[in-house]
């Protein structure tokens, strides 16, 4: 196996807050790996400098072999890179299918745009299938529910034909059925892709997790399979709070 | 969206015929040059609300592209009167040479080419510059408003190279037509409905692609286009590019038409008419903008014609009930007309099933929605 994606030593400064402080994540090719960690871990900055939105002040990130410090989001997307975002955003007045056509075509010279779409390509067919937005697809993507939506995005990144996906807290909000739906698409989605999901749902983790890293005020906690995670005091001393010794005045 | 597919070439076809036919037979010369006027500003508003209305971008400056091809159109005309002399102007204003700048615009092509090819260079520079630095909102409205400040300033002070306050006038002849015949004002007319018509195709086509899909995207959430690889700065960049290549346009087809281009014609307050324009007709549809332009043209000439400085007001007044009642405009307003007509045709027969789509009735609504 060889690494899909390699952070080292990073360490990003916000006004002199440390929102990370030097942290090492190696991810394998064809791994569905999940982000935890109490909120200001660190985490969606961890996805946010993956993806170009915000820069490192120190460190490396490494896909597949190259660097993206420094590269402009869309650069990243077209290596490889998709994410979606904690509250997802589709295009509204679009509809479903066009949606979905929009991502697909983004490796188009600009140009080639100016002709009107023809049909539905083989990626969008795909996405809509895996989705389950078929019925939908004519309707315009405010219509849909939270639910869907994520679905949208998820679809919207699987029609670009990415290498790497960063789902960020895919189950927020939405109702167990959703949930279970999301944790089937994204199982399936993880068959051929490596996949990062940022989740703070524990019962969702406990069913879809394998491989968990779990982050705590910007570093690297500890690294392992969910069970490993669940049984580790330091884990439990994070999420339930610190020990009665130490705890006045250092909540996190 | 589904409004937008249904149009047929119906009501296209309907204008046509009233712009190309009964127009010239019904108006006299006067009035049917002042309908080439205000087709040129429909030009413009065309191109205003593909930026603005797509694309998101508040453009107050297209006064600035007008004027390009304005001038460009207006030095050629100029030069050719001038037949081998200075300019008439340039004569008055001391000028003993003829400037290396208005040089080249003796060639009617390169002059023809700069009427587009200008305003588009400028806006693609600007477009970069600005874009890339994610200047947008109201920061990229004022910036757009200060070139169009700046650039009067400019002309103003050049008095020997641009005519200064009074512009550049007193044209003849227009590619060996004498412009003052009503045989030419008559071509002229058609010309500027022609070129307003291809120009209106152009611009459907444009929005009903792949790149007006992505236009709507970016202008409803730059920052996710970006996560879909695409680069937000370019989409905008091309797309003002092009609105500014029509105002250039409609400014050098304002010059024949109107016989006159000047700095009171595209500073701040043209341009910012030509946004209110676009907003009163609906500046969610291409024909909204057109439509404004047309009719805010027209009214402006009416109540100007009754009250000289009323119109002001009316406008101020307009623009400020079309932004909080009706911000989509006239179009918006007849397409709400059309909804609760239909909702109150179905309640009165007791009719659970609405309207078919294909009626012929609300296929001319629609058209304009």
């Amino acid at each position: 196996m060889s690494a899909m994606i390699e952070v080292r030593g990073l360490s990003v400064v916000f006004d002199g807050f440390r929102a990370i402080d030097g942290i090492d994540l190696t991810v394998e090719q064809g791994e569905l790996r999940f982000l935890i960690g109490p909120n200001g871990a660190g985490k969606t900055t961890l996805i946010d400098v993956i993806t170009g939105l915000t820069r490192p002040t120190t460190g490396e990130v490494v896909f597949d072999g190259r660097s993206l410090v420094g590269l402009r989001e869309h650069q990243i997307v077209r290596l490889g890179v998709g994410r979606t975002f904690q509250t997802s955003v589709v295009f509204e007045e679009l509809t479903v299918l066009e949606n979905l056509d929009l991502a697909a075509s983004f490796r188009q010279p600009l140009w080639s745009l100016a002709r009107r779409r023809r049909g539905v390509s083989d990626a969008v067919a795909g996405a809509l299938e895996i989705t389950e937005l078929g019925p939908l697809a004519d309707r315009p993507a405010g219509v849909l529910s939270h639910g869907q939506r994520q679905w949208l995005e998820i679809g919207m990144l699987l029609t670009q034909g990415p290498k790497l996906l960063l789902l960020d807290e895919p189950v927020a909000g939405m109702s167990k059925d959703e949930r279970e739906r999301t944790g089937e698409l994204m199982t399936s989605v993880a068959r051929d892709h490596t996949v990062i999901v940022i989740e703070h749902d524990m019962e969702f983790l406990r069913r879809y997790a394998s491989q968990v890293t779990v982050l705590h005020e910007g570093r690297v906690l500890i690294e392992g399979s969910v069970d490993q995670i669940r049984d580790d005091p330091r884990v439990q001393e994070v999420y339930l709070g610190r020990k009665p010794s130490d705890a006045v005045g250092k909540q996190s | 969206m589904n409004l937008a597919r249904l149009k047929g070439p119906g009501v296209f076809a309907a204008v046509a015929v009233l712009a190309l036919v009964v127009a010239p037979l019904l108006l006299e010369p006067f009035r049917l040059g002042l309908l080439a006027k205000y087709l040129c500003f429909a030009i413009v508003a065309l191109g205003i609300g593909l930026a603005w209305g797509q694309g998101g971008m508040l453009a107050l400056g297209q006064g600035v592209f007008f004027g390009l091809g304005g001038y460009a159109m207006a030095m050629h005309l100029k030069l050719v009167d001038a037949q081998g002399d200075l300019p008439d102007f340039m004569v008055w204003s001391g000028v003993e040479q003829l400037p290396a700048l208005w040089k080249p615009f003796a060639n009617p092509v390169f002059a023809l080419a700069m009427v587009v090819i200008g305003p588009m260079l400028i806006a693609t520079v600007l477009g970069l510059l600005v874009f890339r630095q994610r200047v947008r909102g109201a920061y990229f409205a004022i910036l757009t408003q200060a070139l169009a400040a700046a650039f009067v300033i400019l002309l103003v002070g050049q008095q020997g190279l641009t005519g200064g306050t009074n512009g550049l006038t007193n044209f003849f002849d227009l590619f060996g037509q004498d412009l003052a015949a009503d045989s030419t004002q008559r071509g002229l007319y058609f010309a500027v409905a022609i070129a307003t018509g291809l120009l209106y195709l152009g611009a459907r086509q444009l929005v009903n692609s792949r790149f007006g899909r992505l236009l709507v995207a970016v202008r409803d959430g730059e920052d996710r286009v970006r996560f879909l690889g695409y680069d937000p700065a370019r989409v905008k960049t091309v797309t003002f590019a092009i609105s500014a290549g029509m105002a250039g346009l409609a400014g050098a087809l304002f010059v024949p038409v109107v016989g006159i281009i000047s700095p009171a014609l595209l500073g701040v307050v043209p341009s910012l008419e030509l946004v209110v324009a676009v907003a009163v007709g609906g500046r969610f549809a291409l024909a909204g903008a057109i439509l404004g332009a047309v009719v805010m043209g027209y009214a402006k000439t009416s109540f100007s014609e009754q009250f000289a400085d009323g119109w002001l007001y009316l406008q101020g007044a307009l623009f400020i009930l079309v932004m909080t009642l009706a911000p989509k405009g006239i179009l918006g307003l007849a397409a709400s007309a059309r909804d609760a007509l239909a909702r109150r045709r179905t309640a009165r027969s007791g009719d659970p099933e609405p309207p078919p789509a294909d009626a012929p009735g609300r296929r001319v609504m629609e058209e304009v929605a």
